[in-house]
Order: C-alpha cells, then structure tokens, then sequence
C-alpha cells in the first residue's frame, strides 16, 4: 500500500472519527451541565438518557430552511462557515492517538496545531463581516480582538513543554512525560503552565466567561446570528472540533497523551479519557461563570496572562538550559 | 406614543457612529423593551428608550370592569407579583369607600405580599444573572436554581388560591381565601428553604470575582439624580435613601412587624443586588411573624360577595401606595357612587425606574447595557399598562 492511500485511509477515519466524536461531545456536554444545574437533561429521545438527541438535532439541522439574508455579501457569507470549519478539523491532521497512529506525526506538529487553529479567525470575521448585520458586526470586531490577545498566551504557554521535551513534534513530547507528566514538572511551573493554558483555551474556544463573541444576551448570537440549517451546523461542527482538539493538545502537552497504567493497546483510552478531563473542566468553569466584558477581556490577556506565560516560558528554557549545561 | 426622547451625550473621541437598534424582540429586553443605542465602537454613548409595546389600556379596562371583577385584571399589570397590583387596587378602593378589613385578612396580604416579594426577586435574580452570563454558560445555571425556588413559592400560592401566576386572592374589604389546613407548615419549610439557598448563591457570586467586575462600579445612580428622577424601591435604596414605604407609610398592618429596610450606598448594580439580597432575608422574617401571630377571625369584611355589580362607593377619590418587589406601586381612583369606578391611574414602578436608564447607560460598554437593565428589574407589563 503505498503512503499516500495509507495516509488517505487514516485521514478519513479520523476526520469521520471527530465528526461521531462532536456529535457526542454535544449530548456529553449537555448531560453535565443538566447535572450542575439540577436537571435530566436530554432524557426522550433515545431512552434512556438521550442516546439518540445529537442524531435528532443533527437531522433536524439538515431539514431547516436555508436562509441567505437579502443584504448578505453572498460569496463571502456562503464561504464563511466551510473557511471556519477546515482549520477546526485540520487541527487532528498532527494528533498522533496512540505511538504510530495518526495521520502525520510532523516534526513541527506544534507549531502546525497553533498555526492552522488561528486560521479559525478568517472565517469568524467572513460570517461576521458577510452577513451583513450590526450584532454579527460587532461580534467579528471583538472576535478579532480577542484573538490576538489570546493567541500569544496560548502559544507561549503551548510552549513550555515544547521547551522541556526540546521538539516540536507530538510523540516525542509525549515519549519525554514517561517519568513526569509536565503539568507537575518543576514545582509549581508545570501546573502554572497548564493553567494559563486553560485559560487562554477558553479564550481561544470562545466559550464563556470568554464568550463575547456569542454573547446571546447582547449580541443575539453573534457572528452566526444569520446562518441557519446545515450552515449553522457546520459552525458548531467546527466550534466543537476545535473545542476537542484543544481538548487533546492540552492532553498531549501536559498530561502525557496515552502514557499510562496497563497495556500498550490501552494508550488510545487514556489519551481519549485525559482529553476528556480536559473538555469537562472548561464545562464546568463555562456552566458556572457569568461573562466578562471586552475590555476586562483585554486587559486579563495583556496584563496578567501575557507577561505570566512569558516569564514561564523564559524560566522554562533557562532551567532547561542550566539542566543541559549541568549535565554536560 | 410613549417614547422617551431623554439623551445624554458624552464627548467620545471616536469618528464613526453606529446606531444599532436593540429590542423590542431581543433576548435581554425582559419583555418588549427598545433601546436605540449610538456606539462608537462598543461604548454606547447615546440611547433611546421606547416603551409601549405591551399596551393593553389597564386603565381603560378599568372604567368598564366593576371593583368585584377589575382585581383579577389589576394583576396583570405586574404579572411577575400580581399580588401587588391587586393590593394597590383594592386598597384604594377600600381608602375611598372607607371599608374596614379584618386584622387577619390585612395580616395575610402581608403575608403574600412578601412571599411574592421572594417569588420576584428570585425571577429578577436568575434573569439578571442570565442577561450577564448567557443563557449557554453560568447565568444559566443561576437562573436555574433561582427558578427552582420560585416554584416553590407558587406551589404555595397554588394551594392557596389556585392559580400559580395571575391569583385574584384581594377583594374589596379583605381577602378571598382563607389559609387551608397545613399550609402555614408548608410555608415555613420553604421559606427555610429558601433562606438556606440564598445564602448558597451569595456564596456563589460573591465569592466569583467575574461576577464582581461585571457588577461593581458599573450603572451608577448617584443619591441625587435617584432623587431627581424619582426610582423607587432597590434603585432607590441602592443609592442612599431608605424610602420605602412599608416604613415610611404602613399599610396592612406593617406597623406591626419588624424587619429592616436595606439601605446601601454605592448606586452601582452590585449595590441594587445587596439590597434585593437582603430583601430577601427580611421577606422571609416578615413571612414567619406573619404566620407566629397570625389573628383569628374572619377574612372579609363583606363576606358572601356574590355578584359582580354587588361592591358600590360612594363618591369621592384617593390614592394608595405600596411598596411591591420593584419599588411604590400606585392606584389612584375616582369613584363616581357607581359599582364601576370613574376613572384609574397607575403609577408603575418600573416606568419610574426605567425612566433612569438613559442618564446612567451613556459611557457604558454594550455588555453593560444588559447588566444595567437587569439590575433595574424592569416588567413590561407594569411599564405599558
């Protein structure tokens, strides 16, 4: 078989993977916020417990009416969501599941991650831009705004364990948490790492108390306010695969990707399990936070979690390098 | 109609102006409310209240329905504590007509009265919380519990009188039921309840420094312009002034009972949100004296009101005023000797508050124009009539 079906093969298996995945994440994140807010949740359809909900919803998407507003710029407004969705789901191209598997193990898997997931933002600010509407307006200005501030972060934090494992490249990142995962490296500078990680993930996830761009109570829906049937699905698709494989990078990078107890062949689970920890932790600060407001937004990035994950990254690579010249 | 063309500028830097048009179908209004707002980026530095969406002619309504049937009505203005409006309305017709009411029926429209306020005020807290943190993130969750303990309150309503939204519980002279048998150790373990679970939320927000920074400092009403503009109830008491007319002009028996009157200072949200925090506490106190001393005797004062033309007054006007969960509720009516009466005002009290909005919002960001307008707790109902 030559790589190229190979690499074809594993491509489309992941990307129907994440596909199945986001449909569930869906009932999974709506079943854990029902629990925190005292309720069933989705319980009916597909009893018990609401198997059968993200199926429904995602028929139910398909059948809507396709709505394009008359004032709508169309070439942009129709491009918007297919633009936002291709970097959510590329993210997974660089996401070995297990020693091997995956669809490229790139030496610069990292970088390609960070990269490609900002991308996410051109499509944000077309649906925005595109739809021609005040409220979708005002949420691609800000999406744009918190973006660049929260990118940085993102990436200096991202970037602590690229720095303690000495590669840009996923396995190999892994393969160095076998003694220590990095979230405990270091005294209190691996914990610090992930935590400024997970706060800027809800930045960059936009999920609440970051959600500003959505901001139902003020802007309607935001950028996606006019999108409707399978175009509106097609954003949440992308949201939510976004939302995943930050999920996994963030499982990737601190918590050790599949290393754990057991046989080899349980490595997928454990990854699949610590990812899932992840989503369930920004769940919980999303369902129990209200909002906070752009310029509060702003100033959380540059004032605190900027200079925060520098100094981070900056201690990170001169304990590194003491390390190295130590031992040399 | 009904538009209010009260604008404030503030001298902004910026080039370009927005006018984006918000409500009257939009996700934070609380009901049919119009904000135009002029932004120059996100700060809002110009907004246009319109109000009267929700018109129904309460007043004319009145003139046609007799003081047997108009209560009942008087509810739907405030549908959110429609026992308010309905003792407003009964009280000035027994003001005018000089009817007495019995020790125990005055005693259990405090009652009501107050556990309405609680009903209320948990609405108000959840929808706010909801308007800051999204109806897809935490305000959701605090709305929820806040609805939780709301249904408990209407439970108890229901078995009172049995309708859970609009009661027709005041009549002319008293009140329409009596209190049935193992209610009042019901009541009790709710207002327990709900005692307990207040303090769960304050804990809950006060302890989350998100929910600070949205709150503190913003949506200030200073002592005067409170003053000038003449909002009641938590606005008025969140900038300094202990008016509340409870205290300030019993009615119902509230001489008789002691509770506090929340005052603070500050006049920002977080301010208005003390206030209402600690209303409830005070409701829940009153609830339980109301229930300790609860008088014998009869209910009425003209018991066995059958038909509907049957309650006549005698020429003559006057005003009441209470204080509902939003602040003074007015009735002013001029009876005519006839069993329908001449003419009826109200006085709203979130029409006074809302009147507020357009001096406090200008210099805000948009996020806080939703924030401002939950801590106002206005109903539309009420506003419009």
């Amino acid at each position: 078989m030559s790589p190229l079906v190979y690499h074809a093969i594993v491509g489309f298996v992941v990307l129907n993977a994440v596909i199945g995945m986001v449909t569930y994440v869906t009932l999974l994140e709506r079943k854990f916020a029902a629990r925190m807010q005292s309720r069933i949740g989705p319980y009916y359809v597909g009893w018990p417990h609401g198997w059968l909900q993200p199926i429904a919803d995602a028929l139910k998407l398909m059948m809507k009416e396709d709505i394009v507003p008359r004032a709508a710029d169309r070439w942009v407004y129709n491009l918007a969501p297919l633009v936002f969705l291709v970097p959510c789901v590329l993210v997974f191209a660089t996401i070995p599941f297990a020693p091997g598997l995956g669809v490229a193990d790139l030496n610069i898997g990292v970088l390609f991650f960070l990269a490609v997931s900002a991308l996410e933002i051109v499509g944000l600010f077309m649906g925005g831009w595109g739809s021609n509407n005040k409220y979708a307006l005002l949420s691609a200005m800000r999406a744009v705004n918190q973006i660049i501030s929260y990118d940085l972060p993102f990436i200096f934090a991202a970037l602590v364990p690229v720095v303690l494992a000495g590669s840009l490249q996923m396995s190999t990142i892994v393969e160095a948490q076998r003694g220590l995962w990095f979230v405990g490296a270091y005294g209190i500078l691996g914990p610090l790492a992930f935590i400024a990680f997970l706060v800027a993930t809800l930045a960059a996830e936009n999920r609440v108390p970051f959600d500003i761009l959505e901001a139902e109570s003020e802007l309607v829906a935001g950028f996606r306010v006019e999108y409707s049937g399978m175009k509106f699905s097609l954003i949440m698709l992308g949201e939510y695969a976004h939302m995943i494989g930050t999920s996994f990078l963030g499982a990737l990078l601190f918590l050790g990707g599949w290393l754990g107890p057991g046989p080899a062949w349980m490595g997928p689970l454990w990854f699949l399990l610590k990812a899932l920890f992840v989503f369930l932790v920004v769940t919980w600060v999303r369902w129990s936070f209200v909002r906070i407001r752009v310029d509060q937004i702003l100033a959380i990035s540059w004032k605190l979690l900027l200079p925060l994950t520098l100094l981070l990254l900056m201690i990170t690579a001169f304990v590194v390098a003491a390390r190295s010249a130590g031992g040399a | 109609m009904g538009e209010t063309t009260q604008t404030v500028e503030v001298g902004y830097g910026g080039t370009e102006r927005l006018v984006m048009n918000m409500g009257p179908q939009h996700p934070s209004a609380h009901g049919v409310f119009r904000a135009i707002l002029t932004l120059e980026g996100e700060t809002v530095v110009a907004v246009e209240a319109v109000i009267g969406y929700l018109h129904r002619c309460h007043e004319k309504l009145a003139e046609n329905l007799t003081y047997v049937q108009y209560p009942s009505i008087a509810s739907k203005t405030d549908y959110v504590s429609a026992m308010t409006a309905e003792l407003a309305y009964v009280a000035a017709v027994e003001k005018v007509g000089k009817i007495d009411v019995p020790r125990r029926a005055q005693q259990l429209r405090v009652l009501v009265a107050e556990l309405q306020r609680i009903a209320s005020h948990c609405l108000w807290l959840g929808t706010w919380c909801m308007d800051m943190g999204g109806a897809l993130g935490g305000g959701a969750t605090i709305f929820l519990y806040a609805i939780r303990e709301r249904e408990l309150v209407l439970d108890l309503f229901e078995s009172l009188t049995g309708a859970r939204l609009l009661y027709g519980f005041h009549q002319v002279g008293g009140v329409r039921y009596d209190v049935p048998a193992g209610w009042a150790e019901r009541c009790r373990q709710t207002v327990d309840l709900i005692g307990r679970r207040v303090d769960e939320y304050e804990a809950m927000l006060e302890d989350n420094p998100f929910f600070l920074v949205r709150t503190q400092g913003v949506g200030v009403i200073s002592r005067e312009l409170a003053q000038e503009v003449g909002v009641c109830g938590p606005l008025i008491r969140g900038s300094g002034i202990p008016y509340d007319v409870r205290r300030t002009e019993p009615y119902s028996s509230y001489q008789d009972f002691d509770f506090k009157v929340p005052v603070e200072t500050a006049g920002d949200c977080f301010a208005r949100y003390r206030v209402r925090m600690v209303e409830f506490r005070e409701s829940i106190k009153i609830v339980r004296q109301a229930l300790d001393g609860l008088a014998e005797g009869p209910i009425s004062s003209r018991p066995g009101v059958k038909s509907v033309g049957q309650v006549r007054i005698p020429k003559g006007e006057g005003y009441t005023r209470i204080e509902g969960a939003r602040g003074e509720v007015g009735c002013y009516l001029v009876a005519d000797g006839g069993a329908k009466p001449y003419r009826l005002k109200w006085r709203g009290a979130s029409f006074s508050n809302l009147a507020v909005l357009p001096y406090i919002i200008p210099g805000h960001k948009i996020a806080d124009v939703v924030a401002i307008m939950g801590s106002v707790d206005p109903v539309f109902g009420e506003v419009d009539r």
